[in-house]
């Protein structure tokens, strides 16, 4: 079993999920505190994205539970039951993450304004005027107030992801789930997504960073877990985990990506 | 071996540089072209010289019969392809849907509707009442089925359950041509699944959705036509009720012809507009909207 208490955000007890015969997570345990930066390393197919994605819901856990901010997700408690929530009780659970995706997923047919403002209109169902106020200066915040009635096909990369952070933010969440953010950018647009995240986790945010971008993690995770294979292998403090490493398979995969 | 090859290509160069080109000849193109304008010439002069008198044609253009009838085939365009977009749209979703029974009833009303013809559809519906005399809720409201199902009726919901069939298959399709992630995005923004589809999915499998769409108006036009077996009063029938008295029967059918053309035209053009419209994000556009009166700065 897992230690957690009421400090932590999330926290994941025994998460299984299970692909056909793959066990994509295998017992699972993990409590993330308020105000973390949490990272997680680790090689292609080790479940990383599979964590964050049951954290969010985006995918059905097999074994386990997860609570984020205190409520069990997924589920609500009957007596000796748990009963299995509807569709509207999810979407509503989801409003204290917001996530980030590796290939951005903006919408595509509304501009970045209407990108920032369609979660606050459709689904807090917010007056236009203050929404608009506030997605101007989360669109500041970002550095890409001039870009508000540019649709995404004619951003770059960098910039996309800079509008999907935006976007995430717009709802107000109590935490952050990053997916590989800047993998899908070319090399030079790494720096302005990475420098809007340093600025968010310097503003307090509780964020969970799946990254390959060790020298971030390094500098601005507040502990740093290390999987593969499904399993958590290794956690502790950044330098510790990435500089002096207890396992040799931590071991291995730094040297590899360093290389 | 490469410097061989430039300085005989070079060599090449300087020998041919002046002199004249010929342009590549298509005699297959203008034998073809050439045939064309004779079976038309031919088809012309068939119609020029042929017992059709034009005057008549002229006359019956814009006769009030003729008019009616163009009025009732456009309504029941619309009204048919009205139905047929929702049911559809309504199907496809049904049929993606994780519930077991409403996908079962969606593969049903697919299969049986793009089983059967859809004259003998349409003749299902004028002839109900054999079926059912009476429609509603027993004791309570009650109609007879002769007095609700007259040729409008049967022909609406003949052709627009029809469509609604294809409709669903084609919804369906410009539904799956939408990312997943696009889904995903807007559930981790606290959607909920039909939420998610109204303002998020189906905006963008429209691009997908409309050109068949647009192409199945146009057919729905001239197949509105079935529908005077059944003594609905749309161009074709009306035409025909004319020539029945009056004899001019390739007239009539040419002021058919002229006005299925004309809307068929007009239907085109607003498909054009329509799809640039739903384009939007692709790369294509120019106009933006703006966002603009609510600064609130
Ligand atoms: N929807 C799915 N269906 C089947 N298998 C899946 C699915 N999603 C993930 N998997 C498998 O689960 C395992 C873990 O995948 P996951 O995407 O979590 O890895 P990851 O650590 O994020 O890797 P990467 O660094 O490549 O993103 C992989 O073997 C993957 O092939
Ligand atoms: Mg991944």
């Amino acid at each position: 079993m897992i230690n957690a208490s009421d400090k932590d955000i999330v926290v994941a007890a025994n998460v299984t999920k299970q692909f056909g015969s793959l066990k994509a997570l295998n017992d699972v345990s993990l409590a993330i505190p308020f105000g973390a930066v949490q990272c997680i390393i680790g090689p292609s197919g080790s479940g990383k994205s599979t964590l964050l994605r049951c954290i969010n819901q985006l995918e059905k856990i097999d074994g386990g539970a997860i609570w984020v901010d205190g409520e069990l997700i997924g589920y609500r408690r009957v007596g000796d039951e748990l009963h299995e929530l509807s569709d509207a009780e999810i979407a509503r659970q989801r409003l204290t993450t917001g996530m980030v995706f590796q290939r951005f997923n903006l919408f595509n047919h509304m501009t970045v304004l209407q990108n920032i403002i369609e979660g606050p209109l459709t689904v807090m169902k917010r007056p236009r005027r203050e929404i608009v106020a506030e997605g101007m200066a989360l669109l500041e915040r970002v550095g890409l107030a001039e870009k508000r009635d540019s649709y995404p096909i004619e951003l770059s990369g960098g910039q996309q992801q800079r509008i999907a952070i935006a976007r995430a933010l717009a709802m107000k969440p109590k935490l952050m789930l990053f997916d590989e953010p800047t993998s899908a950018l070319d090399p030079e647009l790494v720096g302005e997504v990475l420098a809007v995240m340093r600025d968010l986790a310097a503003s307090g945010m509780t964020m969970i960073v799946v990254t390959h971008e060790l020298g971030f993690a390094r500098e601005v995770a507040s502990d740093v877990v290390f999987m593969d294979k499904g399993e958590i292998v290794e956690r502790g403090a950044p330098d510790a985990v990435l500089v002096a490493p207890q396992h040799a398979r931590t071991r291995d995969f730094i040297a590899a990506v360093l290389k | 071996m490469s410097a061989v090859t430039q300085a005989g290509i070079g060599r090449d160069l300087a020998g041919v540089a002046g002199l004249r080109i010929v342009p590549k000849r298509f005699y297959g193109r203008w034998v073809a072209a050439a045939l064309i304008l004779l079976a038309l010439a031919w088809v012309v002069k068939a119609f020029a010289q042929g017992q059709i008198a034009w005057p008549v044609v002229a006359q019956f253009f814009t006769a009030p019969a003729i008019l009616g009838g163009l009025v009732n085939t456009v309504i029941m365009t619309v009204c048919a392809m009205a139905l047929g977009i929702v049911l559809g749209v309504v199907f496809a979703i049904m049929y993606m849907s994780p519930n077991p029974v409403l996908r079962g009833s969606a593969l049903f009303y697919i299969w049986f509707f793009r089983g059967t013809p859809l004259l003998l559809q349409l003749l299902l519906w004028f002839n109900l009442a054999l079926v059912f005399p009476t429609i509603g809720i027993p004791g309570v409201m009650e109609w007879r089925t002769i007095d609700i199902i007259g040729p409008f009726m049967a022909t609406l919901l003949g052709l627009g359950m029809n469509q609604g069939a294809y409709t669903a298959e084609v919804v369906r399709s410009g539904i799956l041509s939408v990312d997943v992630g696009q889904t995903e995005a807007a559930k981790s923004i606290g959607m909920t699944r039909l939420t998610t589809l109204r303002r998020i999915v189906l905006p963008q499998a429209m691009r997908v959705i409309i050109p068949p769409v647009g192409n199945e108006v146009i057919s729905m036009v001239k197949l509105t036509s079935i529908a005077s077996v059944i003594q609905y009063s749309e161009i074709l029938r009306n035409a025909q009720t004319v020539y029945y008295a009056n004899a001019r029967v390739i007239e009539l059918l040419i002021v058919s012809a002229g006005w299925y053309l004309i809307v068929v035209t007009l239907l085109q053009i607003g498909q054009y507009f329509l799809e640039r419209f739903f384009s939007k994000g692709r790369g294509e556009r120019r106009a933006k909207p703006q966002i603009a009166e609510e600064t609130g700065a």
